[in-house]
C-alpha cells in the first residue's frame, strides 16, 4: 500500500480510479452537535480583512479591480499569486494576483473583447487578430451553423441565454481524485483508457483519441501549476491539509481554463473528512488548525472571479459563479453521510461570515442526524445562505455520490457530466401559438405561420391544441440549437482537465430547461375557468388580454390549475425527446431561473393571466408573486406535485421568510418547562 | 355540521407544536384591547366549511404536518364548540394531533350540561394554549370585558382532567407588564401540573391597520410595541413565580413525610 493511503481500510478503490469506494470503506459518520467546532484563527482574520479591504476597492473601481488582457489563460499561464503568503494555508489563484480577473477566448473572442471593454480595458489586438483570423472559438463555430430560424429565436428571446457566445459551464471534474490518487495515477489510467479505443478510425473514435491526448496534456501542466506553487502533487496527499490544496488545484485547474456559467466544486467535504479524521487521531493537526485549512481554502473558493459583461451579470442578477459544494445526504447503505467536515464547511459562514460563494448546498433526507439538522437551521436562521436539495429524491436515481452542479442539476461525479442548455421561454410560446408565430414585442414573424386565433374570447380547447403545436415546434428548434452549440463547445473550447477528471465512458445529460411556468399555468387556468377577451392592436395581434372572474391560481394545491402546470412540463418533455440529441445525451429539463425571471418578464408581452408586458416572471417553479394565498405549505405543495422523472435536471423554490415565522423565539417561548424550573437543582442548595 | 372560517394557514409555526393547519374560525364574545384579529369577532359569516371539507384540505398536504397538526384558533373557536368538537373527533380517527388555542371565556364549572359538553372536546384534544388575560380580576376585566373566575376555573379543570396546557401570556406595555401581577401570574400557574410550555407575548400593533380597515377606533393607539428585552424579562418574572410556588407545595409535601 502507499505510504499516503496508511491507516485506510482497503477497497477496489485501491486498484481502480474510485473516490466512491474509498468514502464508503472509509468515513466516519458524526453523530454529534456543533460543540467541537472552532472559531477563526488570527491569520484568517487578517486575511479575510484583506479580502474585504479589495473587494471595497473592486467596489468603488465600478466592479472590477483588474483584468488581463495580454495573457491568455491557460492551467500554466500565471506566476504564483498569494494574498499573504506566509498567512495562507491554501493557496492559489486563477492568475498571478487575487482580484485580477483573466482573458478565456475560447468561448468567444467578441464576449472577451467586450467584457474588457464595458469594463474599461482592452485586450490585446494581436490576440484579437489571432483568434478572429487564425484560432476559431466556439461563438464563431456555433453562429456558422445556426439557422436564420435559429438567430430569430434567440434575437426575440423566445429561447435565451444559449451557451453559444461563453462557456457552457456544469461539468464537475471529480477534483478529490487529484488528492486521493495523485496526478501520475491519473495519468497513467487515461493512457490505458487511450490506448484501449476501438482502432476503426471512424469520427467518433478519432474524437474519443484526440480528447484523451488533451486529457493526459492537461494532467501534466496540473502536475506543473502544482510546482508553481512549490507543490509536487505527481503523488497522493499524505494529510488533511495536502488533501485539500490537491483538490483545490484540480479546481483552480479548471476555473483558469473554463469561464463557465456554473463552475462547481462536487461533493469533497465527507471526502476530506476521512483525511481530517486520521490526522486529529495521530495528533498531525488539531481541530483549529484544520478549521483554519478549511476557512483558507472557502476564502479561495469565494475569490473566483470571471470577467464578465454587464449583460451577462443582469441576465444572472450580480456575477454568480456557482462554486456549489453538495454537503450530507444518505448513502445507498442506509448510513448518513454528514461527517465533522460537513459541519467545518457550513461553519465558514460564521468565521468568514455569510456570502452566496461558494453555494453550499446540503443534500437534505429525513434521515439526516438531528443535531446536524438544527445546526443547518440555525447556520440558515444567521447566515440565509444554505441552499437546500431533496436527497431522499434524488439518491434514487443518482445513487449517493453525486453533486450539485449551479443551482439544482445533479449528476454522479467523474461519471456524469451535462450539457447545459439554458431555457425556453414556455410563456412566449404561448402568445406565439395565439398569435400564429408572431412575436407580440417585434411584430415579426419568428415562429411558423400557423393559423393565428381570431376569436375575441379564448376558448381553451382551442388555445391548448394550438400551444402543443407550438411547444413541439418550438422544441424542435431549442434541441437542434443546442446540438450545434455543444458539438462546436466540444471542438473549440473542450473541458480537457474537467474531463480528464472523469472516467473513459461517460453519461451525458442534455439538458433544457423552461421558464414562465407559472405565468402559463395561470394563463391556461384563466382561459378555462374565467373568460379571457384579448385587445388587437391595428394588424390584428393580440397585445393584452382582460380576464373577467376569478380562476384558480398555481400555488394554492388546487389540483384544477396544479395538474394544468404538470401536464405542461410532461408534455413539453415529451416534444424534447422526441428530437435527437448530440453524442447520445439523455434529455432532461429543469424549472430553474432563480435570477433570470425578471430579464424573461421584460422581454415577454402581456400574458392572459393578467400579468402586463414586461413583468417579471415569477423565479423558477415559484408560483406568481402574491397569487398564492394559502400560506407556504399550499404553495409549496403545489411545487411539489411538478412530475420529477419529467423535470430531473432539478426544480427550483425560491422561498423567502422572516426567521420569527419559523417558530418561537426560546428567548421568550419555554417550551422545557421542567428544565427551565430547574427544581431538582435548587433543591440540592 | 358546518363551520364558520375566517380563514386557514398551511404554514402554521406559532401556534402548538410543529408545523401546523391552523383553522381560524369566526366569533369571540371577548374584547381584548390588544386583540389584532378583530375582522374575526363576529359570530357567524366566513367561509362555510364542514369537517369533510376541512378534512380534505389537509390531507392534500397531510406529509407537511408528520411533526404538528391541526390547530384551532380564530375568534374564539369555543364559540363553534359542536363544530369543534366534530372536527377534532374525526381528526383523532386519523391519528392526527388536535391543538385548541382558546381563552376558555365560555367555560362554567356549575354547568353539568356543559361540563358534558366540554368533556366530550377534551377527550380528542392532545393540547390546549390557554390564553390568561390577565392575574388581577379587575385589570382582567378591564383588558377585554370579561370577568376572570371562569377562564380560572377552566385552567384549574384541565388540570384535574391532566390536559397538557401551554400558558400563553400577551404582554401589553402599562397594561400587563406589572412586575407583581406577572409574580403572582406564574404562582397561579405553578399551582397547575399539567403547564408543558410558557408562550410570553410581547404586545405588537400589527393589527392596528386592520381596526382603521374596519372602522373600528383602536384602544392602544398610542401604545409602543413591548421590546424584546421587556418579554424576556417578563418570562423570567413568571418563571420566578412559578418556581415558588412549586418549591413552596415541595417543601409543604415534604414536611407531610417527616
Amino acid at each position: 500500500m502507499r505510504p499516503e493511503w496508511n491507516n485506510f481500510h482497503t477497497g477496489v478503490w485501491q486498484k481502480e480510479i474510485n473516490v466512491r469506494d474509498f468514502i464508503q470503506k472509509n468515513y466516519t459518520p458524526y453523530d454529534g452537535d456543533d460543540e467541537f467546532l472552532a472559531g477563526p484563527t488570527q491569520n484568517t482574520k487578517d486575511l479575510w480583512d484583506q479580502v474585504m479591504e479589495l473587494s471595497r476597492q473592486e467596489r468603488e473601481a465600478g466592479g472590477v479591480l483588474d483584468m488581463d488582457t495580454k495573457i491568455i489563460s491557460t492551467i500554466t499561464s500565471h506566476g504564483p499569486g498569494y494574498l499573504d503568503k506566509d498567512k495562507e494555508t491554501i493557496v492559489g489563484f486563477q492568475t498571478d494576483k487575487p482580484f485580477k480577473r483573466s482573458l478565456q477566448p475560447y468561448g468567444g473572442i467578441r464576449m472577451a473583447v467586450k467584457a474588457c471593454q464595458d469594463n474599461g480595458y482592452e485586450v490585446d489586438p494581436e490576440i484579437v487578430e489571432f483568434f478572429t483570423k487564425h484560432r476559431k472559438t466556439h461563438n464563431a463555430g456555433v453562429f456558422d451553423a445556426y439557422t436564420p430560424e435559429m438567430r430569430a429565436c434567440r434575437s426575440s428571446h423566445i429561447i435565451t441565454g444559449l451557451p453559444d457566445a461563453y462557456g457552457r459551464g456544469r461539468i464537475i471534474g471529480d477534483y478529490r481524485r487529484v488528492a486521493l490518487y495523485g496526478v501520475d495515477r491519473l495519468i497513467e489510467d487515461k493512457i490505458e483508457q487511450k490506448n484501449t479505443t476501438r482502432t476503426i478510425m471512424y469520427s467518433d473514435v478519432i474524437r474519443e483519441r484526440e480528447e484523451l491526448s488533451e486529457q493526459i496534456r492537461a494532467l501534466e501542466e496540473l502536475k506543473e501549476l502544482g510546482k508553481i506553487y512549490g507543490f509536487d502533487i505527481s503523488h497522493p496527499a499524505s494529510d488533511v491539509k495536502e488533501a485539500i490544496q490537491w483538490t483545490y488545484f484540480g479546481y483552480l485547474a479548471a476555473v483558469k481554463e473554463q469561464n463557465g456559467a456554473a463552475m462547481s466544486l462536487g461533493r469533497t467535504s465527507t471526502f476530506l473528512d476521512i483525511y481530517a479524521e486520521r490526522d486529529l487521531k495521530s495528533g498531525k493537526y488539531t481541530e483549529e488548525q484544520i478549521q483554519e485549512f478549511v476557512d483558507h481554502f472557502v476564502m479561495k473558493l469565494r475569490l473566483v472571479k470571471f470577467a464578465r459583461t454587464p449583460e451577462y451579470n443582469e441576465l444572472f442578477s450580480g456575477d454568480p459563479t456557482w462554486v456549489t459544494e453538495s454537503i450530507g445526504g444518505v448513502g445507498i447503505d442506509g448510513r448518513h453521510m454528514v461527517t465533522k467536515m460537513s459541519f467545518r464547511y457550513l461553519h465558514t459562514l460564521k468565521n468568514l461570515g455569510t456570502a452566496p460563494e461558494p453555494n453550499l448546498t446540503v443534500l437534505w433526507s429525513t434521515k439526516l442526524p438531528m443535531n446536524f439538522k438544527r445546526f443547518c437551521a440555525k447556520t440558515s436562521i444567521e447566515s440565509s445562505s444554505i441552499q437546500y436539495e431533496n436527497d431522499d429524491l434524488m439518491r434514487v436515481t443518482h445513487g449517493d455520490d453525486y453533486a450539485i452542479a449551479c443551482c439544482v442539476s445533479s449528476m454522479r461525479i467523474g461519471k456524469e457530466m451535462q450539457f447545459f442548455g439554458a431555457r425556453a421561454n414556455l410563456a412566449k410560446c404561448l402568445l406565439y401559438a395565439i398569435n400564429g408565430g408572431v412575436d407580440e414585442i417585434t411584430k415579426k414573424q419568428v415562429g411558423p405561420k400557423y393559423r393565428p386565433i381570431t376569436s375575441e374570447y379564448l376558448d381553451y380547447d382551442e388555445v391548448m391544441d394550438k400551444y402543443k403545436d407550438m411547444m413541439k415546434w418550438l422544441a424542435q428548434v431549442y434541441v437542434n440549437a443546442l446540438n450545434i452549440i455543444h458539438y462546436n463547445h466540444d471542438r473549440y473550447c473542450y473541458e480537457r482537465l474537467q474531463m480528464a477528471l472523469h472516467d473513459k465512458k461517460v453519461t451525458r445529460w442534455f439538458a433544457t430547461g423552461i421558464a414562465g411556468l407559472s405565468v402559463v399555468a395561470d394563463s391556461l387556468s384563466a382561459i378555462k375557468y374565467a373568460k379571457v377577451k384579448t385587445i388587437r392592436d391595428e394588424n390584428g395581434i393580440v397585445v393584452d388580454y382582460e380576464v373577467e372572474g376569478d380562476f384558480p391560481k398555481y400555488g394554492n394545491n388546487d389540483d384544477r390549475v396544479d395538474s394544468i402546470a404538470s401536464d405542461l412540463v410532461h408534455t413539453f418533455m415529451n416534444y424534447v425527446k422526441g428530437n435527437h440529441t448530440y453524442r447520445g445525451g439523455i434529455p432532461t429539463t429543469s424549472i430553474l431561473t432563480i435570477t433570470s425571471n425578471v430579464v424573461y418578464g421584460k422581454h415577454t408581452g402581456s400574458t392572459p393571466d393578467g400579468r402586463k408586458a414586461g413583468e417579471a416572471f415569477a423565479p423558477g417553479a415559484n408560483p406568481m408573486h402574491r397569487r398564492d394565498t394559502h400560506g407556504a405549505v399550499a404553495s409549496l405543495a403545489s411545487v411539489a406535485k411538478l412530475p420529477f422523472k419529467d423535470a430531473q435536471d432539478g426544480i427550483s423554490n425560491t422561498f423567502s421568510i422572516i426567521p420569527g415565522a419559523l417558530g418561537k423565539d426560546d428567548q421568550v417561548f419555554a417550551g422545557d418547562l421542567e428544565v427551565e424550573l430547574d427544581l431538582d437543582i435548587d433543591d440540592t442548595k | 355540521m358546518v363551520g364558520h372560517i375566517h380563514s386557514i394557514e398551511s404554514f402554521g409555526t406559532v401556534d402548538g407544536p410543529g408545523v401546523r393547519f391552523v383553522i381560524f374560525l369566526k366569533g369571540c364574545p371577548m374584547r381584548c384591547q390588544y386583540c389584532h384579529n378583530p375582522d374575526t369577532w363576529e359570530i357567524g359569516g366566513g367561509t362555510e366549511m364542514t369537517v369533510e371539507q376541512i378534512m380534505e384540505e389537509f390531507q392534500r398536504s397531510k406529509d407537511f404536518y408528520t411533526r404538528g397538526g391541526i390547530t384551532v384558533t380564530g375568534g374564539e373557536p369555543l364559540v363553534q364548540m359542536e363544530f369543534v368538537t366534530e372536527l377534532f373527533e374525526e381528526a383523532h380517527r386519523r391519528r392526527i394531533h388536535t391543538c385548541l388555542d382558546t381563552s376558555g371565556v365560555t367555560f362554567r364549572p356549575d354547568s353539568p350540561a356543559l361540563l358534558a359538553r366540554f368533556d366530550r372536546l377534551l377527550a380528542v384534544t392532545d393540547l390546549v394554549m390557554l390564553d390568561i388575560k390577565h392575574i388581577d380580576p379587575q385589570k382582567h376585566l378591564a383588558i377585554c370585558g370579561q370577568p376572570q373566575d371562569n377562564i380560572l376555573a377552566f385552567a384549574r379543570y384541565l388540570d384535574k382532567c391532566s390536559i397538557p396546557v401551554w400558558i400563553r401570556h400577551v404582554v401589553v406595555p402599562g397594561l400587563s407588564d406589572n412586575e407583581e401581577d406577572l409574580y403572582q401570574l406564574g404562582r397561579f400557574i405553578g399551582t397547575l401540573r399539567n403547564v408543558k410550555a410558557l408562550d410570553v407575548l410581547p404586545y405588537h400593533d400589527m393589527g392596528k391597520s386592520k381596526y382603521h380597515k374596519l372602522g373600528i377606533p383602536y384602544p392602544l393607539e398610542n401604545v409602543s410595541p413591548l421590546s424584546k428585552e421587556k418579554a424576556v424579562w417578563a418570562r423570567t418574572v413568571i418563571i420566578r413565580g412559578m418556581r415558588d410556588e412549586r418549591k413552596k407545595a415541595v417543601s409543604n409535601a415534604s414536611n407531610l413525610e417527616q
